[in-house]
């Protein structure tokens, strides 16, 4: 296989100007991008960078758009910040592949605004001749955060990835007389990582640059050690072929490449890519960026937030988000220990057992014994259609109502529908949403006492608008863009069995993590 | 069928059945070890005698109470059952609403108080919990008082050295309960449920310095009935900066 990149850095061009429709729940703005170099945040913005000078800024990295190009192009830039400054590492071909090199330029700054932006050129870091197993383009910078040293892989499928040494001072190659280390192969667009005691080498493998008969795809291999051997899950080396997959085509998006970690803090990993083929922006390959989770000791590729309706269920308690009004049993109430007596609250109308010519799942019925003959455990017969929210609702009050938390017993009340709120801004990977009951618009909103309040309408402001961080155990952490009268980011919080507030987000709790399911 | 159906039956109440054979066994082995004071005695208006002390409680010995090592508050007023039907959030807003006699949100009794609901007169009685929880059953059974489909009244007194903010009222009820601090609505959970530790919780609440009064009203259907409460603080780690009194009888 040979690298088809040199040939198409024009189109990288032209994707950066594309018209992208904006969709909700894939990034937003311009994300025409090959190669995505790793996202670095600096002066309160995002930047990534790619093949053929393309580069991509993004306050909020959700909406996205065409960043300064830096003064060094290529192929597969990646970019690392270490100390004060920001190395960036960027491939060319010299001449027939495989001969090529791998540049370094360093900045104080990505920000253009800043006086610290200043590209220094910092040479040549590694190379192949043409005739050695190597191909020196796709680098992936790595800090080791156990030892502080610095390390460079590249390697593009003409023979090995491989492994430099560089001085964290500089950026540049530590010991040139020592020979590099091959670590993988039939991989390119690698990068390394660490967690709990591993290193991870993640490449990409298939065909690269056929938009959408590409068959890109991420994989994995651990090591003890950064030297490797880097095996599988199935114990087989990467020098020999090895590689878990973490991520490949789905949905309507094609051919998974060029892995890069943004790790946020307080156990929120994140990582960034670039899709071959998108095909709601007409095949164009575009920037990604998907939650990271961990499983069994491997990285697993999780999924943003998508519009739907669920049950947002705590983790801690096994309890579930509700409006905290009077549930009504789904297909109607029947006498019993809790059931109502004399003096219950009036029926919706409708409200019924679930009978022929009775709308079933409505109100608050009377008491209602079990059809004659069909005894305590025979139910009602038929079957029990879901609860018609526009039924329970009549005796919910207008106004705001406390959201609690319950035992899931399929109410109405206790389905919410997450939806994307168009020209709101987001976060890395998502827009920001809108929680409502399914069916209505009553809102999910922060109060400024930090505590949870449930709106009648949807109205557009900060405490209405949520972001949801899928967690590293697959878990989700959701927050309200915004608290009144609070500069402290908050997340929702279990507190007790049955009610809900929001808190500082405490990774190592159990307290602020939700299951998404559906109803 | 029908006979597997009433082994399954016995099978899942057997508990029970052996749990109340313990009790009247205990109540008979330790008949004639009432204190002889009056707030276990019944009221004089019930119609049966008592059955002795209730195994989980005691009247108070000293002024005040620290709470337990978890925070749990284990001293209160319990009033006499009040009959009650219902446990839906309505229902029982509306049975704790109802006013049953005067002063229900605002008086703080005096053990031994009475008051008359209907034509019924009870009495309310100081008890300290060995538990972390009061048991109402053991509270209502010792008096021979009905212990299903009945309203409890609970009050007591939280006495803070200095203002604590930011604390939240955390408590769980076996059924649905109702609570005030302060003559504020600050908590209800609904429904045929069991006590749990920390089940239901208030938002964020002010203990001022000196005494607030804590108000709660317990709704049970059938069976067992008791509740639990204490305060949290901000880390959800139980508040026991504070003690409890009761207003004893001769004041």
């Amino acid at each position: 296989m040979r690298n088809e990149r040199k040939r198409l850095l024009p189109w990288a061009l032209l994707a950066t100007v594309l018209p992208l429709a904006s969709l909700l729940w894939a990034l937003d703005g311009q994300i025409g991008i090959h190669d995505p170099s790793t996202i670095m945040f600096c002066n309160g913005k995002y930047y990534t960078y790619g093949t053929g000078g393309t580069a991509l800024v993004s306050d909020d990295g959700w909406i996205w758009r065409a960043g300064t190009r830096p003064p060094r192009s290529g192929m597969a830039p990646d970019v690392i910040k270490v100390g004060d400054r920001y190395y960036m590492y960027i491939s060319r071909n010299v001449g027939a592949q495989p001969r090529a090199e791998i540049n370094m330029i360093w900045s104080k700054s990505l920000d253009p605004e800043s006086p610290d932006y200043k590209w220094e050129e910092g040479g040549i870091v590694a190379s192949s001749d043409g005739v050695e197993d190597c191909n020196a383009i796709d680098p992936g910078a790595f800090l080791d955060p156990t030892d502080g040293r610095l390390w460079l892989t590249y390697g593009s499928y003409f023979g090995y990835i491989r492994l430099i040494e560089l001085d964290p001072k500089t950026g540049k190659r530590l010991n040139p007389n020592v020979p590099p280390v091959n670590i993988g192969i039939n991989l390119e667009a690698t990068t390394l990582i660490y967690h709990d005691g591993w290193y991870y080498l993640l490449g990409t493998r298939g065909s690269c640059c056929r938009g959408a008969d590409s068959g890109y795809n991420i994989r994995v291999g651990r090591a003890k050690k950064v030297t490797g051997p880097y095996l599988d899950h199935t114990g087989l080396d990467m020098l020999r072929g090895g590689g878990k997959l973490l991520i490949g085509s789905g949905g309507r998006v094609i051919g998974a490449g060029h892995f890069g970690l943004i790790d946020l803090g307080d156990g929120v990993q994140k990582f960034s890519m670039h899709w071959e083929a998108d095909l709601d922006r007409g095949g164009a390959s575009v920037l990604d960026i998907r939650p990271l989770l961990w499983k069994d000791g491997w990285p697993v590729a999780g999924e943003n937030a998508k519009p739907g309706t669920y049950v947002i269920e705590s983790v801690r308690t096994g309890t579930v988000l509700e409006l905290a009004v009077e549930g009504v049993p789904v297909g109607g109430r029947r006498a019993g220990r809790g059931g109502p007596a004399a003096g219950a609250p009036a029926a919706a109308p409708g409200a019924g057992r679930g009978e022929p010519g009775a709308p079933a799942g409505a109100g608050a019925a009377g008491a209602q014994g079990p059809p004659a003959g069909r005894g305590m455990f025979g139910g009602i017969g038929g079957v029990i259609p879901d609860q018609d929210v526009a039924q329970v609702s009549v005796n919910w009050p207008a106004g705001p109502v406390d959201a609690r938390m319950a035992n899931y017993l399929c109410q109405a009340q206790q389905k919410w529908t997450l939806t994307p709120v168009p020209n709101a801004g987001g976060y890395l990977g998502s827009p920001y949403f809108k929680i409502t009951i399914a069916g209505t618009d009553r809102t999910l909103a922060a109060t400024e006492d930090a505590e949870l309040v449930v709106l009648p309408a949807f109205t557009g402001g900060p405490e209405q608008l949520w972001r949801l961080d899928q967690l590293t155990d697959g878990t989700w952490r959701i927050m309200p863009k915004a608290v009144p009268g609070s500069k402290q980011p908050l997340a929702l919080s279990a507190v007790g069995a049955s009610f809900v507030t929001l808190a500082k987000f405490d990774p190592k709790s159990d307290k602020q993590r939700w299951l998404l399911k559906t109803p | 069928m029908v006979l597997m159906l009433a082994l399954r039956r016995l099978t899942r109440y057997a508990p029970a059945l052996l749990a109340g054979l313990a009790l009247l066994s205990f109540v008979a082995a330790s008949s004639g070890q009432t204190r002889g004071a009056a707030p276990n005695q019944p009221s004089a208006a019930a119609a049966k005698p008592g059955r002795g002390p209730a195994p989980t409680l005691t009247a108070p010995t000293t002024p005040s109470k620290a709470p337990s090592p978890d925070g749990f508050i284990q001293r209160w007023l319990l009033l006499q059952p009040i009959p009650a039907n219902g446990l839906t959030d309505s229902q029982v807003q509306a049975i704790v609403k109802k006013e049953y006699f005067p002063g229900q949100f605002t008086v703080v009794p005096r053990d031994g108080d009475k008051v008359k609901v209907g034509d019924a007169e009870l009495v309310w009685h100081a008890m300290d919990t060995k538990l972390y929880n009061v048991n109402l059953y053991h509270f209502a059974y010792a008096l021979n008082k009905p212990t299903s489909n009945v309203l409890f009244w609970a009050v007591t007194i939280i006495q803070c050295p200095r203002e604590l903010r930011n604390v939240r009222l955390a408590i769980g009820s076996n059924a649905a309960s109702v609570w005030w601090l302060n003559g504020k609505e600050v908590i209800g959970i609904y429904g045929d449920r069991q006590t749990t530790i920390d089940d239901g919780v208030s938002k964020r609440l002010t203990l001022n310095k000196g005494p607030n009064i804590l108000r709660a009203a317990i709704v049970n259907g059938g069976g067992a009935t008791d509740f639990c409460a204490r305060f949290l603080d901000e880390e959800d780690r139980p508040v026991k900066d504070f003690t409890v009194t009761v207003i004893p009888q001769d004041k």
